[in-house]
């Protein structure tokens, strides 16, 4: 298929652009750019985008997602997820490994990516376990894993707390120049937590989470990832404190990159008021301060990117008691609209949002795309930044309806994304 | 009493009782009004009005508990409303079923209210969501438990006489309990100032601004010149958990001596919402001292109970005298 893209404003963070621009997809790349109305004439496009009114930005990659194939298809699939990452502008997302069976061989990798080759949806980056069974006892064949297609290493949900098994996944990620991803939540310090540990928590009885358990264990992994000259990435960001750290760290030198969720950003704990679940979340939201320090530190770059977490339940685990409902909310359809209204809460410039959504995820992953260069992949999104809506999560592609922002009013959305010069998703 | 039955009479304002929080203080004193109407049947020689009777009461207690139960059942029956019970174990829930899914099957049969306990924080509130019947809070995991707080206030209320600018020492497991957060939310109200203490590994985070209270550092910082103190119970199996070292540590540090005791206000009041730990958190000799008004805690919790029932059954005339 060989598309023009006409009369869009095209922002492309990597080469710090944003102007209209035309642009011509050929043979899964992108073929040619030229102001509007300026492409080479003898360019024959099989179909034609009329981005007018739009912005074209590369296609959106969110370095955390939980697809929940295999073992509980019932919550996502490979199928319904990719179409979940497409419908929001996502032309890419890496999945996490805690499936059943988790993400730890060989198999499941290439199983996923099997999967995935049959859906007209996101491309898919498997992050492997970097402990058999998840479990934090033994060390995954990372360069097998790698070589069938995985990008990166995690035990996510989980926190690889033992210092010294950690201090080996980070020297032996380095035979590869592999990335850690860490689920940084000190296990001993949140026995039983369910919410942010502080004043509501306390009057609400709910067992706390504190932001020690999260510091704690990233001060001691940026300890260890200087010592190693590793390349270390800290998933979810929820405190001030963590980003106090990461900031040092990177004032350093040492390779840390970050990540923050839309709902870390929006909500704080008053979400959890009425015990409503679907703002139980792990590490949980916390309070105003930390909100606006991870604001700050994604304006600054001390935060590299946004990811999702997108964390799909079912009523079976979330319509039930408070403390034994499931930890998450669901992302993939609601990152973008929230993102374009930080755009227009001025908190981040376009050209920082696509940075954060795009351009800086696929430098954390070492994977194509993020950029909308020539010769580039024609992964892109076409987003409409007028379309006020409000977020339903009945519309969701998703089987995953745990979101807490049902009824937000949001801006914009994603109204087309192409992935590899074929389109995937358009608005009807 | 006049302005008492006035009140009474008056609608109580709220579908349940999910916790003391969200009330005014003219709710507490609608209810604690209406007990003291109420006390008068439990003394009769037939103790048994027609109140309810033709409701249908579900005692749902999904975590031990044999005082709440009882002093509950013995509400209803007094009220002559109509009452099962159900219990975790036994119950479908053992069997896989969902909570909401027990309470929706018991709603099926048309109760009128249901009370219930649970163990997790919340659980009666995601009820009250879901169902149509008036939800009574028996005590949700460590976060409320309005009809204890209202059996306290009662009794404050009789041996003070009021409510008011009273200064209460609430001592012990601050972080589990529900006892200490309703109780501070209803003292609050009325313009008391608590103060609590206990080891500092059971004062949770933000406790001064959560609950209003004044962290001491002592339990004789916190009685001293105290009106009421009211001791909490030292669950055993918190030891495991290296929130103290040892019961005989507690005792020494935490336990209410008569010694201590002395500290308080001449008039003070012993106060415990039980089971206690005798010669753990109190003395034997103070439970049982002339300071003491644990058994009126009990018996004014039939009262208490009757209370919440009738108003939230919405009954519009007492009993008569």
């Amino acid at each position: 298929m060989r598309i023009e893209v006409r009369n869009g404003r095209l922002i492309d963070p990597a080469r710090g652009m944003d102007e209209p621009r035309d642009l011509f997809l050929a043979e899964g790349k992108v073929a040619a750019e030229a102001p509007p109305g300026r492409l080479d004439r003898s360019l024959q496009a099989d179909r034609v985008i009329d981005a007018k009114g739009r912005w074209v930005v590369p296609g959106l990659i969110d370095l955390h997602v939980h697809l929940r194939e295999p073992g509980e298809e019932y919550k996502e699939t490979i199928d319904s997820g990719l179409r979940a990452a497409a419908a929001g502008g996502f032309t890419a997302v890496a999945c996490m490994p805690n499936t059943t069976p988790p993400n730890d061989d060989r198999s499941v990798t290439e199983r996923i990516l099997r999967q995935a080759g049959r859906v007209r949806g996101a491309r898919v980056y498997p992050v492997a376990a970097i402990t058999v069974g998840r479990e934090g006892k033994h060390l995954t064949e990372f360069g097998d894993l790698l070589e069938a297609g995985a990008v990166g290493f995690s035990d996510d949900g989980h926190c690889l707390a033992d210092a010294g098994l950690f201090r080996r996944a980070l020297e032996y990620a380095r035979s590869f120049d592999a990335l850690l991803l860490q689920h940084a939540q000190e296990p001993r310090l949140t026995v039983d937590a369910l919410a942010h540990e502080g004043t509501r928590a306390t009057r609400l009885g709910l067992r706390g989470w504190p932001r020690v358990a999260e510091e704690a264990i990233v001060a001691r992994d940026l300890l260890l990832a200087g010592y190693l000259d590793a390349r270390y990435h800290v998933q979810h960001v929820s405190s001030a404190g963590t980003v106090e750290l990461i900031r040092a760290a990177k004032a350093r030198g040492i390779r840390v990159t970050a990540e923050v969720t839309p709902h870390h950003l929006w909500l704080t704990d008053a979400a959890v008021e009425d015990y409503d679940t679907n703002a139980k979340v792990n590490p949980p939201l916390r309070e105003e301060h930390d909100r606006a320090a991870l604001r700050d530190a994604l304006r600054d770059g001390t935060i590299d990117c946004i990811a999702t977490d997108h964390a799909p339940h079912s009523v079976l685990e979330k319509k039930i008691e408070f403390d034994r409902a499931a930890f998450g909310i669901v992302g993939l359809e609601t990152a973008l609209p929230l993102g374009l209204k930080l755009v227009r809460d001025r908190v981040l410039t376009p050209l920082r949002l696509f940075e954060t959504l795009s351009t800086a995820p696929a430098r954390v992953l070492h994977v194509p795309g993020g950029r909308l260069a020539v010769g580039d992949p024609a992964d892109l999104t076409v987003v409409d930044p007028e379309r006020p809506h409000r977020i339903d999560p009945d519309a969701f592609v998703s089987l995953g309806r745990n979101t807490p922002f049902a009824g937000y009013e949001v801006p914009g959305r994603a109204v087309a994304t192409v992935v590899g010069g074929e389109v995937v998703f358009e608005l009807s | 009493m006049a302005e008492g039955n006035e009140e009474a009479r008056a609608v109580f304002p709220h579908k349940h009782l999910l916790g003391i929080e969200g009330l005014a203080r003219r709710d507490v004193e609608m209810i604690l009004d209406t007990a003291d109407a109420l006390r008068g049947i439990t003394l009769r020689r037939i103790k048994k009005v027609q109140t309810l009777r033709g409701r249908m009461v579900v005692n749902a207690f999904f975590e031990n508990s044999t005082r709440t139960r009882v002093s509950f059942e013995m509400a209803e029956k007094r009220l002559s409303a109509d009452s099962v019970n159900i219990q975790a174990s036994g119950s479908a829930m053992a069997k896989g079923e969902t909570l909401l899914d027990t309470l929706q099957n018991i709603e099926a049969m048309r109760p009128d209210m249901v009370v219930i306990r649970h163990s997790c924080s919340g659980a009666p509130h995601f009820l009250a969501r879901h169902l149509s019947s008036n939800v009574i809070n028996a005590g949700d995991g460590h976060h409320e438990h309005p009809t204890q707080a209202l059996l306290d206030a009662l009794t404050i209320r009789h041996a003070k006489g009021t409510l008011e600018r009273l200064e209460v020492a609430i001592c012990g497991d601050i972080m589990h309990s529900r006892v200490a957060r309703s109780n501070a939310h209803l003292l609050r109200l009325f313009g008391s100032r608590v103060r609590v203490a206990g080891p500092q590994t059971m004062i949770p985070r933000g406790v001064e601004e959560a609950l209003g209270v004044r962290v001491c550092r002592s339990l004789a910082e916190a009685v001293e010149g105290a009106d009421v103190v009211m001791m909490l119970r030292i669950q055993k199996e918190r030891m495991g958990a290296d929130l103290f070292p040892s019961d005989r540590e507690y005792a020494r540090c935490f336990g209410l001596t008569r010694d201590l005791l002395r500290g308080a206000k001449p008039d003070a009041i012993v106060m415990h919402p039980g089971p206690m730990n005798r010669g753990v958190e109190i003395a034997p000799d103070v439970a049982d001292g002339e300071r003491s008004v644990i058994l009126g805690q009990v018996e004014n919790g039939v009262a208490v109970r009757m209370a919440v029932l009738y108003l939230l059954a919405g009954a519009s005339e007492l009993p008569a005298e």
